[in-house]
């Protein structure tokens, strides 16, 4: 690890993969409540089910997720680009202010004094270090975003017409997307969150709290998934033996993915009263058009795939799909991930839908949707990234390629168990985020099947236990040398095929800020201007 | 641009990109269609409550089963921590229900699984559903949002009684 940047990308990921384990643990202790066996009264620290889904949500959704990617984008961006950070100095500050935020947040999440959920839906009221933490967070991903911009900015200087590379591209477009779809987030808690758990102001209000909130809340997921994507696009058809199939329609939906992935939050919001159901239309519709750069990337990605099978000898419509090198385990992670992902692609169809939503909304179906996106798609490809970055970081070989794709099968095989059962339960009308084991009302037919979330998580848990297993053994264990960096994809139609648009900012940025005008400012507005703030906080954990 | 057109790239881009155009286009109108066609109804805009005094406030101060006309019901009901009011409500078949809801406390929701009822309840404002009941039999209604420690024995149940 010569450069200053390895070491960022390594100090973010190790914080990301602490968090992993923790959420992964408590994860498990959720699937086995639901299959009968409570460890709660006996487990240290985790004081309840509740406490432990809180933690599970918070260390996996949110920072195991966050500090990946505030270490791999900037990495994979420097790449492309060929140049160092602009600022180091300010990068580090960046990596102390945000593991600050997250050690500040912890107290209060780990002493069971903000088991609000990775939500936290007002009026629960947690410490008021929970929330300052957080947005340190936040206001971490803003530097990240603004020492890239400063990065790509003096790259252009240098390289004047030049096309951006594809990598970087991605990079900057997704935090430019993030930094402004959490303005929502930042508004909730610098305006409504922290001076009310500061005791400044009195009351708060639900609704406000939750438009706000999803106004982040969706778009976030396509933080954690544009990441994913970078690899699927840049780095997986090179892993693959193959190019990447088209570089302008990759940046077709990246830019796609800026303009729409905010002004569509509302979707989270179909059964909340006071909104207007006008407005949960429009959401609906924006909602169905960012499946079309969703579309764009599945055909993208998988010609890429079957270029490069082909090019190992593949034959016929889909028996190629068996000449991928199954071998590599960090392709291996990406291609299965892909694979589940497609079931959460239509399975967000169904949510999104105005009216099929009512069937499923906070059910167990969501727990199974989410587990098959930021649960596989973005953990399950992260952890294949990890099979080639960590022993690059590390200077040594990964210590084992079998027991790597042993981990990488077994999470594929836990979670179509895991999340086909919670799916099927969700249908049946069983709750999310509910302790059902100690639920006085379980119903017959979800009876016969908690036993497959039960095993389901085990096996998850296992499949954790061995990335882990595998990770450590390569730090104090492995001799060989270390590989090189996966190259990045060349493309059978390259970025000279592009229109010339894609690689300006402006009307991009503009675009996006006007779409989000019109889909949230009259909401956002009236309730602005009529939310009277007369709803008390309480604490009942 | 102009070298790209016609290549293979661009021609498998196109016939992917107009069904991929056509497709989600196709199952919105499906869906606006069916919503609508159904008489699928959101809760919308309704009204806001003080939250500290639902107790006060008509209808929340009495909660309970009112019968509007023959089979046809509204039930006025607030959610606290960690009961509906009322708990159970009993109707015969073939009845329509309208539900009245609030919360006097934390977010809650209701969840009536059979009759497709699917609430948040939040605190401050009134949420409104309608449901009819006409297989004979008990409704499982729930809380669906973790509303505290005790969340999950926040439930009740709607009774539909066989017409004699």
């Amino acid at each position: 690890m010569t450069r200053s940047e390895d070491r960022l990308t390594a100090a973010f990921l190790l914080v990301a993969l602490v968090a992993l384990f923790g959420g992964v643990l408590t994860g498990f202790f959720q699937a086995i409540e639901h299959a009968g066996v409570d460890v709660y009264p006996s487990t240290p620290i985790v004081k309840s089910y509740y406490h432990s889904l809180t933690l599970h949500g918070v260390l996996n959704v949110l920072v195991w997720t966050t500090f990946f990617i505030c270490g791999f984008v900037p990495f994979l961006t420097t790449r492309a680009l060929g140049t160092r950070l602009a600022r180091p100095g300010l990068a580090w500050l960046t990596f102390w202010l945000m593991l600050g935020g997250l050690l500040l947040a912890a107290i209060p999440l780990v002493g069971n004094a903000a088991t609000v959920m990775f939500t936290f839906y007002p009026p629960l009221k947690a410490h008021w270090a929970f929330y300052v933490g957080l947005t340190l967070v936040v206001v971490g991903t803003w530097l990240v975003t603004l020492n890239l911009a400063l990065t790509w900015r003096a790259w252009r200087r240098q390289h004047p017409g030049e096309r951006t590379p594809l990598a970087a591209f991605m990079g900057l477009v997704t935090f430019a997307m993030w930094t402004l779809a959490s303005l929502g987030l930042a508004a909730e808690m610098l305006v409504m969150l922290i001076p009310w758990s500061l005791g400044l102001i009195a009351g708060t209000d639900p609704l406000l709290g939750r438009a706000l909130f999803w106004f982040t809340g969706h778009p976030i997921v396509y933080f954690w998934l544009l990441p994913a994507y970078m690899s699927w696009y840049t780095l997986a058809p090179r892993q693959a033996g193959g190019k990447l199939f088209s570089d302008p329609l990759a940046r077709t939906s990246f830019i796609l993915f800026l303009v729409l992935s905010t002004p569509l939050g509302f979707h989270h919001q179909y059964t909340d009263p006071g909104i207007q159901i006008g407005w949960k239309l429009v959401h609906a519709f924006l909602t169905f058009a960012v499946f079309f750069p969703s579309l764009l990337t599945f055909f993208n990605v998988v010609a890429s795939l079957e270029s490069g099978a082909r090019a190992r000898g593949g034959r016929g419509w889909v028996a190629w799909f068996a000449r991928l090198p199954w071998g590599d385990p960090s392709l291996a992670a990406q291609v299965l991930a892909m694979l589940l992902f497609a079931f959460g692609g239509i399975g967000g169809l169904i949510n999104a839908s105005y009216n099929l939503n009512l069937i499923v909304h906070n059910t167990a179906w969501i727990v199974g949707h989410l587990h098959l996106t930021v649960g596989t798609a973005v953990t399950l490809t992260f952890m294949g990234v990890s099979y080639w970055l960590v022993p690059y970081l590390a200077g040594r070989a990964l210590w084992s390629r079998r027991l790597a794709l042993v981990q990488v099968w077994s999470w594929f095989v836990g979670m179509i168990v895991f999340s086909n059962t919670l799916h099927r339960l969700g249908l049946m009308g069983m709750p999310r985020r509910t302790m059902i084991g100690a639920a006085p009302y379980v119903l017959p037919e979800w009876k016969a099947l908690l036993p497959l979330v039960g095993i389901g998580g085990t096996l998850l848990f296992l499949s954790s236990v061995l990335f882990f297993l595998n990770l450590v053994l390569t730090l104090v264990a492995s001799r060989a040398p270390a590989p090189a960096v996966p190259a990045f994809a060349e493309a059978l139609s390259g970025p000279d095929h592009a229109p010339a648009i894609l690689d300006r900012w402006r009307p991009w940025l503009a675009l996006a800020v006007v779409l989000i005008a019109i889909a949230y400012g009259p909401t956002l507005v009236r309730l602005a201007l009529t939310t009277p703030f007369n709803t008390p906080g309480l604490r009942v954990w | 641009m102009a070298t790209r057109k016609g290549t293979t790239v661009y021609l498998y881009e196109l016939a992917w990109i107009l069904p991929s155009f056509a497709i989600p286009v196709g199952m919105l109108v499906a869906l606006v269609v069916t919503a609508f066609g159904a008489g699928i109804h959101l809760p919308g805009l309704e009204r806001r409550i003080d939250p500290t005094k639902v107790a006060e406030t008509p209808p929340f101060d009495k909660p309970g089963l009112v019968e509007l006309a023959p089979g046809r019901y509204e039930v006025r009901m607030t959610a606290q921590i960690w009961s509906f009011a009322p708990r159970e409500i009993r109707v015969p078949a073939g009845s329509t229900v309208r539900f009245w809801v609030t919360s006097k406390d934390v977010v809650h929701g209701l969840l009536i699984p059979k009759a497709n009822v699917n609430l948040m309840l939040l605190p401050g404002q009134v949420a409104f559903a309608e449901a009819r009941f006409d297989t004979p039999g008990e409704y499982l209604m729930m809380c669906h949002e973790y509303c505290g420690i005790a969340h999950h024995t926040m439930a009740g149940t709607v009774i539909v009684e066989a017409r004699r």
